[in-house]
């Protein structure tokens, strides 16, 4: 009966799981068809192809670019959180609700109004005219996509960091600072490995989509500042290059799979701080 | 030409289809596709028991055209949309019945599908309309004759550039390709392929369809040497980009200056020459009903709904009566309209490149990563 019960969380793991990932790996080692998909000969050339100087250096970039929005998101996110978790219990609600609600807007639409904002003849440097500056061009820089990354998934870092910080028990602050212990000193002992779980979920929240985005660098970064994620895209929608493609979400995801086991090693290093 | 971007959810569902259908056709044996002496079509045939599936790019017809062409022929219609060549040519070349009479496709697109053996050949009995359209339209260099395809709209590409914004009009792609330091940033190139490597290869004085190794080389190292000058590649809002003055210059088809609503855009087709695309229907020879499916061909080559295209599309039609009459009246504000038969032909035809298809792709994929 047991043996039963697990019967639906299997089914949806090798439906959802194991199938298509056995598909994306099957497909790496194939040559592209014609028309898309993918056919004989097994070959190695898209992996030797991946490995190309001009590929890493856009997975480089990539992972740049993610990981600036990631430390931006930290320490915009970090103080943020705990601000809110200083309020009154039902200022705190509120202003959880106003941290997750651009989430509840359109995101192309979000990004998009990036561009009225930044662009040469855009808000922004309608105010710098006026103060007799600018224009400075905002719009199609790598700043541009980090920004916009950063301002994509910032919630999904403060609220891993606001559940953190809702744990922690406010009287070891308290006793930190009666016995002499300095805002930095209390932020460094205390704060941060307490908090350390919370902050590493928020880290990877954001640092994941943001590595696989392909919307923001096209729209803000214009199309000339690629990311791992056009290119995954172009593979498939435009090049027809299904193989390629998939070489490449293998790269992604082992790089992935590398930044989680670090995390998962270091939730463990903070149980054990904890105990 | 028509593209948008394909959304995400549809190329998963086409990832899964394609591998499905392909071991289902592996079981068949491919079995309707057999024979292909076709059968001859009934002029006589009772349309009125027919019934087609017409897919086409959204917005791109009359969308009363499914009612008028059931009052004109009393043939049932139903129409399906595809947002790329790309995304209609996969559905087609699934293996199975796709369950779509007749599609509209680029004329490369047509060309290799008929490689592929599904198109079936064009009935001339039951198209009279192809007397009214332009010689030059029947004789395209992916289909003299009309022997599977026929085209619904043509036109060419160039430079769409404000003419307020640039100290003299672009005459070259060159003025795109190595632009003057002043539009440096302000320029932008579509990335689709042909037309991301056809200004290098016009420049460079070599065919819209090479396939030679050596000058497909030339052209990336052109591109690869443009691209830092570009503001990006651009397929979907440059016409946007140029009325806002943030670009000055970008690659274009022709009817898509005329988009951006402002009077400063102008188009030019560069002096070193450029291509000849057309939008064609095709009928697959899945079809269980072909005289329906020649009916609406017919139907959407003929005054009422060519008139529509070249009036909502602004890209120039192929049925001559209703070109010129579009020339006179929509000539001025869109001079890309005005275009002749005879300034169309000097461009070169863009024909299916076979295998070759996969270097420009190559190429595509190598630029924009740089």
């Amino acid at each position: 009966m047991r043996a039963l019960a697990t019967v639906p969380a299997m089914t949806y793991l090798v439906v959802l799981m194991v199938i298509p990932l056995g598909l994306v790996i099957a497909y790496a080692f194939l040559t592209a068809g014609r028309f898309g998909g993918v056919q004989g000969p097994v070959t190695l050339d898209n992996v030797t192809r991946m490995l190309e100087p001009l590929y890493r250096e856009v997975l480089a970039s990539s992972v740049f670019n993610a990981g600036a929005a990631t430390l931006i998101a930290f320490a915009i996110g970090f103080p943020a959180a705990l601000a809110i978790t200083r309020l009154p219990s039902h200022w705190q609600t509120a202003a959880l609700i106003a941290v997750v609600l651009p989430f509840w807007t359109n995101f192309l639409i979000r990004t998009y109004a990036w561009i009225i904002l930044l662009n040469r003849e855009g808000l922004l440097n309608d105010g710098l005219a006026l103060a007799g500056l600018g224009p400075i061009d905002f719009l199609y820089t790598r700043q541009a996509v980090i920004l916009g990354l950063t301002y994509a998934y910032i919630p999904l870092m403060v609220l891993p960091i606001y559940a953190s910080l809702q744990r922690l028990d406010p009287q070891l602050l308290e006793a930190a600072q009666n016995l002499g212990a300095g805002a930095w000193r209390r932020f460094r002992t205390i704060l941060l490995p307490l908090t350390l779980p919370g902050i590493i979920t928020g880290c990877l929240f954001v640092f994941i989509p943001s590595l696989g985005n392909f919307v923001i660098p096209e729209l803000l970064g214009g199309g000339n500042s690629q990311m791992i994620g056009n290119l995954i895209r172009d593979q498939f929608l435009k090049s027809r290059d299904w193989p390629f493609g998939s070489a490449l979400s293998l790269m992604v995801l082992a790089l992935l799979i590398i930044i989680v086991m670090f995390q998962a090693s270091a939730a463990r290093r903070t149980r054990r701080w904890g105990a | 030409m028509k593209t948008q971007r394909i959304s995400a959810r549809r190329a998963v569902v086409l990832g899964i289809g394609g591998a499905v259908s392909a071991v289902l056709l592996a079981a068949c044996g491919g079995g309707s596709s057999g024979g292909d002496s076709a059968p001859s079509l009934d002029p006589n045939a009772d349309l009125s028991k027919q019934s087609i599936v017409v897919s086409n790019w959204d917005a791109y017809m009359d969308p009363d055209a499914a009612l008028k062409f059931t009052d004109t022929t009393k043939a049932n219609m139903t129409v399906a949309n595809h947002a790329t060549n790309e995304e209609i040519v996969g559905k087609l070349t699934a293996g199975g019945d796709p369950g779509i009479d007749v599609a509209f496709v680029s004329g490369q697109y047509a060309q290799a599908l008929n490689d592929a053996g599904l198109l079936e050949p064009i009935d001339p009995n039951l198209v009279p309309n192809l007397a009214n359209l332009y010689p030059e339209s029947k004789n395209l260099a992916f289909d003299p004759g009309n022997k599977f395809s026929v085209p619904y709209a043509w036109g060419t590409t160039g430079i769409c550039y404000r003419e307020d914004l640039v100290a003299s009009p672009p005459t070259s792609w060159n003025d795109l390709l190595n632009p003057a330091p002043e539009y440096e940033k302000k320029t932008l190139m579509l990335s689709t392929q042909p037309w991301l490597n056809l200004p290098a290869a016009k420049a460079l004085g070599f065919s819209a369809n090479t396939t030679n190794d050596g000058e497909l080389e030339q052209i990336k190292q052109q591109l690869l040497k443009t691209k830092p000058t570009l503001l990006g590649f651009d397929d979907v809002t440059f016409y946007e980009r140029l009325a806002s003055g943030e670009v000055v210059m970008a690659v274009a088809w022709d009817g898509w200056c005329n988009y951006s609503g402002d009077p400063n855009v102008k188009f030019v087709v560069p002096s070193e020459g450029a291509d000849l695309w057309a939008d064609t229907m095709v009928v697959l020879k899945s079809s269980k009903n072909k005289e329906a499916a020649m009916a609406y061909i017919n139907f959407m080559i003929g005054d009422e709904m060519q008139g529509w295209m070249t009036n909502n599309i602004l890209y120039k039609s192929p049925n001559k009566a209703v070109a010129e009459k579009a020339a006179a009246e929509l000539g001025a504000d869109y001079p890309n309209i005005a275009m002749t038969p005879a300034d169309l032909a000097k461009g070169e035809g863009l024909i299916d490149l076979g295998e070759a298809s996969k270097i420009y792709q190559q190429i595509a994929t190598e630029v924009q990563a740089s």
